[in-house]
């Protein structure tokens, strides 16, 4: 037997001491489509990164045909034949697909002579090898996602790249555009091209793939030919054994409706007839895949981009949510995903962060209080253990934990009837995660609606009341608290269980 | 301490600059002179205090000058009319806030570059005054210069309004709201859109406020002299944006304060005086005046960068 293509051995890899991966192996043979499947941050985007080069594994090994490579940059990957396809094609929108083929494939000085004929004839050939009706002379701007994917996959060919990664590439795609992307893998495949293939689409993997690797947790839970398997065994697969609760559910029962959607949806967003209640001292998941629509859903909910079908009644009483400020002044609160960016203000000081949404309320009309102001920073600061020097501090010297719970602050200042929490734990460590989960729970018992989105799913089973998961825009199904994760990944998926109950 | 270092940095190279003269020129320190240096300064610090407001909001107006000439023969041709001075100074202000109005809805509501929309106004103003004036001046009625009265109480009545009016703002943008407002916007707006504030209105305020100071000082510069000349204001802007970012106004928003402009524009306008008391070649007024900015410039750049973030 020949060596395969691409072998990674014992792979290791950690950010900021958290492991992403944890001693992975992974092999691809020519002519093979291998299919890499796990749940959201189950590390199979690191690994992919370290195939193109992107990350550089902290430890194991990485051969190429057999001989052994060490420290794979990008540019290096290229040459050697490794092409990725990502989800959202990455080409220059203004330049023609010539243009674009051109940048990849041709190589010289910057001052070379183009030969247009040439680089027209050749971005014709590349195209044509891949079934697709594209012109050459059209401006990338004018083609449809999946027109730009076979710009993409036809710049891997001109590369000669003997790999090829596809990343959800049918995350974007319709029912035929789907069937002529299969095609064209099989195509790949056909030629001697080994090919690894991301989705979440059991279905595609089962058309698809030759054998499946399943990670979960940064660690390989096996790699299995796919015909040897059922969409039972791989969903058990990915979600493993259930992890013990982190923090124990609230005993109370939950108090009057406060929050009551139905049949919400904003096309721009593409979301669609989201229809739930929210109750006072409940905390409501929200589950699903990346992409399933759940920030999508919250940014409608405060406002950010309005719904435009549907109705939001708040406490019994029908309101339009047109802008955050509106929304604030509903008493709805959103701590945002990406806190680095947008849950706080890097550059003010952590007093003024958390004061920053109630200025009206605290200030009615008239001039700031900097006393006032500073005893309620500490307050908080104290509540919530906030590590930082002083009040003054600028939010920007704090740690991602820290940063969370002075957003969290600001939102909990305003006293809010509906809170939102995006991705609370998202890259904080596991102390603060803790600590935040516990003033969760705390929240919930002092009867604050809670809406918390995450990816995590032990974080949902360990704090959800109950479980709304979202797929493809819409809440797809609401179970108990108590749900097993194999339940919640069923959902998310779109498969009915079988006999998992 | 740390945190208004670069505004304290400032002051102190305003202070070298000062005992260097009381040392090898003492004859800088002369009442009359200073007081006629302040006072041709006092509508300079005004619109430099607005000016602020628009860098800080991560916006900038190129426009200020022909805003200025416009509102300074626009008072001069009602106060030549007979209008009293009580309702000249609310039409030169009226007039600046709806000029600024125009920059701040083109920029803040249809979310134009506001280098390109102020450089449109600025050039449009200018071409527009020049064609509908022909370079005319305007004669000003007696009473109307140092307000009818003595120069010297007028002068005094030009400076001390400029110097409460900056502090009424610095005082705002401390402990008001809105000024708080000023920086989030200034520092990203997205998050503070998301913490329930309205940075396109915010925006749109802060060019309306500039307007309307820079019609104010068009009228504290039309009432120094008996006549309005038709391109006073040419160059305001530059000597004004200096002002702000030699003061420690991060051009990048959301950074620096009104007393660090106030030092900025008090350093950049004493190199001149100090010159020739020092009896240096007028020509290097402005060479140092731009390496001061340099300075502050390369200054900014390398304190950005250097707070892990």
């Amino acid at each position: 037997m020949t060596a395969p293509l691409l072998q990674l051995r014992q792979i290791t890899k950690s950010f900021g001491g958290a492991p992403a991966l944890r001693g992975v192996d992974f092999d691809l043979q020519a002519g093979e489509v291998h299919a890499l499947l796990g749940e959201n941050g189950a590390g199979k985007s690191t690994l992919i990164k370290i195939v193109t080069g992107a990350h550089q594994p902290d430890g194991g090994t990485l051969a190429l045909a057999g001989r052994e490579i060490r420290a794979l940059a990008p540019a290096t990957a290229h040459q050697l034949g490794i092409a990725c396809i990502y989800q959202q094609p990455a080409l220059f929108p203004d330049l023609t697909v010539a243009e674009n083929i051109a940048l990849r494939l041709e190589s010289g000085p910057g001052l070379r002579r183009i030969n247009w004929p040439a680089r027209h004839a050749r971005a014709a050939h590349l195209l044509t090898r891949i079934g697709a009706q594209i012109s050459p002379a059209q401006e990338v701007r004018t083609l449809s996602m999946p027109g730009q994917q076979l710009v993409e996959i036809a710049c891997a060919l001109g590369a000669g790249a003997r790999i090829v990664i596809m990343d959800e590439p049918t995350a974007a795609l319709t029912q035929e555009e789907q069937q002529r992307l299969y095609a064209i893998v099989h195509d790949l495949r056909r030629s001697g091209i080994g090919v690894i293939y991301i989705s979440h689409r059991l279905e595609e993997i089962f058309a698809l793939a030759d054998r499946v690797t399943v990670l979960r947790d940064g660690a390989s839970v096996g790699t299995h030919p796919v015909a040897a398997l059922n969409e039972t065994e791989l969903i058990r697969m990915m979600v493993g054994r259930e992890l013990a609760p982190i923090a124990a559910p609230s005993a109370a029962p939950p108090g009057a409706v406060v929050l009551s959607v139905r049949g919400l949806g904003c096309t721009a967003s593409g979301v669609r007839d989201v229809t739930f209640d929210l109750r006072a001292g409940e905390i409501l998941a929200l589950a699903g895949l990346v992409g399933a629509g759940r920030t999508e859903l919250a940014r409608i909910l405060f406002g950010l981009t309005p719904a435009d079908s549907g109705s939001i009644t708040l406490h019994g009483e029908q309101v339009a949510l047109r802008s955050p400020a509106a929304a604030v002044a509903q008493g709805i609160a959103y701590v945002p995903e990406d806190r680095r960016r947008h849950g706080i203000i890097l550059e003010l000081p952590v007093a003024h962060n958390i004061t920053l949404a109630l200025h009206r309320r605290i200030f009615p009309g008239t001039w700031l209080r900097l006393a006032a102001e500073r005893a309620l920073a500490l307050g908080f600061i104290r509540d919530l253990a906030v590590k930082c020097s002083s009040p003054d501090t600028a939010g920007g010297n704090l740690s991602g934990g820290n940063q969370q719970k002075v957003a969290l602050a600001r939102w909990l200042a305003t006293q809010p009837r509906v809170l939102m929490l995006d991705e609370p734990t998202q890259g904080v460590d596991v102390g603060a995660k803790v600590e935040i989960h516990r003033i969760i729970r705390q929240l919930a018992r002092d009867g604050l609606a809670v809406l918390l989105l995450s990816s995590d799913l032990p974080e949902v089973l360990a704090m959800a009341d109950r479980i709304g998961v979202m797929r493809g825009g819409t809440l797809a199904a609401i179970l108990p608290g108590a749900a097993e994760a194999r339940t919640v990944m069923a959902a998310a998926l779109g498969r009915t269980e079988q006999g998992a109950a | 301490m740390n945190r208004y270092f670069r505004e304290f940095s400032v002051a102190g190279a305003l202070a070298v600059l000062l005992v260097a003269l009381a040392i090898f020129a003492p004859g800088f320190y002369q009442p009359q002179p200073l007081l006629s240096l302040a006072t041709r300064e006092a509508p300079t610090l005004v619109v430099a205090g607005g000016m602020a407001l628009v860098i800080i909001c991560r916006q900038i107006d190129i426009s200020v000058g022909s805003l200025f000439s416009v509102c300074s023969v626009g008072a001069g041709l009602l106060a030549a009319r007979h209008w009293p001075l009580a309702l000249v100074l609310p039409a030169a202000v009226g007039l600046g806030a709806t000029l600024g109005a125009v920059n701040g809805l083109l920029v803040a509501g249809l979310r134009l570059p506001s280098i390109v929309v102020t450089l449109a106004m600025m050039v449009t103003l200018r071409q527009g005054l020049n064609l509908v004036r022909q370079g005319r001046f305007v004669d000003l009625p007696e009473g109307l210069q140092w307000f009818g009265l003595s120069q010297p109480a007028g002068q005094w009545l030009l400076v001390l309004a400029a110097l409460a009016l900056l502090t009424a703002l610095a005082w705002g943008m401390r402990h008001l709201a809105v000024g708080r407002f000023v920086y989030a916007i200034g520092s990203d707006a997205e998050a503070a859109r998301l913490a329930g504030l309205r940075p396109r209105w915010g925006t749109f305020l802060v060019f309306v406020l500039l307007g309307a100071l820079t019609g104010l000082a068009a009228l504290m510069n039309v009432v120094q002299s008996p006549q309005v000349q038709p391109l006073s204001g040419s160059g305001l802007e530059l000597k004004v944006i200096a002002a702000v970012v030699v003061g420690g106004v991060a051009i990048s928003g959301g950074r620096g304060n009104l007393w660090g402009a106030f030092a900025g524009l008090l350093l950049l306008a004493c190199i001149a005086p100090a010159l020739t008391h020092l009896r240096v070649e007028a020509y290097w007024e402005k060479a140092i005046q731009g390496a001061i900015i340099l300075l502050a410039v390369v200054a900014d750049g390398i304190r950005s960068r250097r707070p892990a973030r």
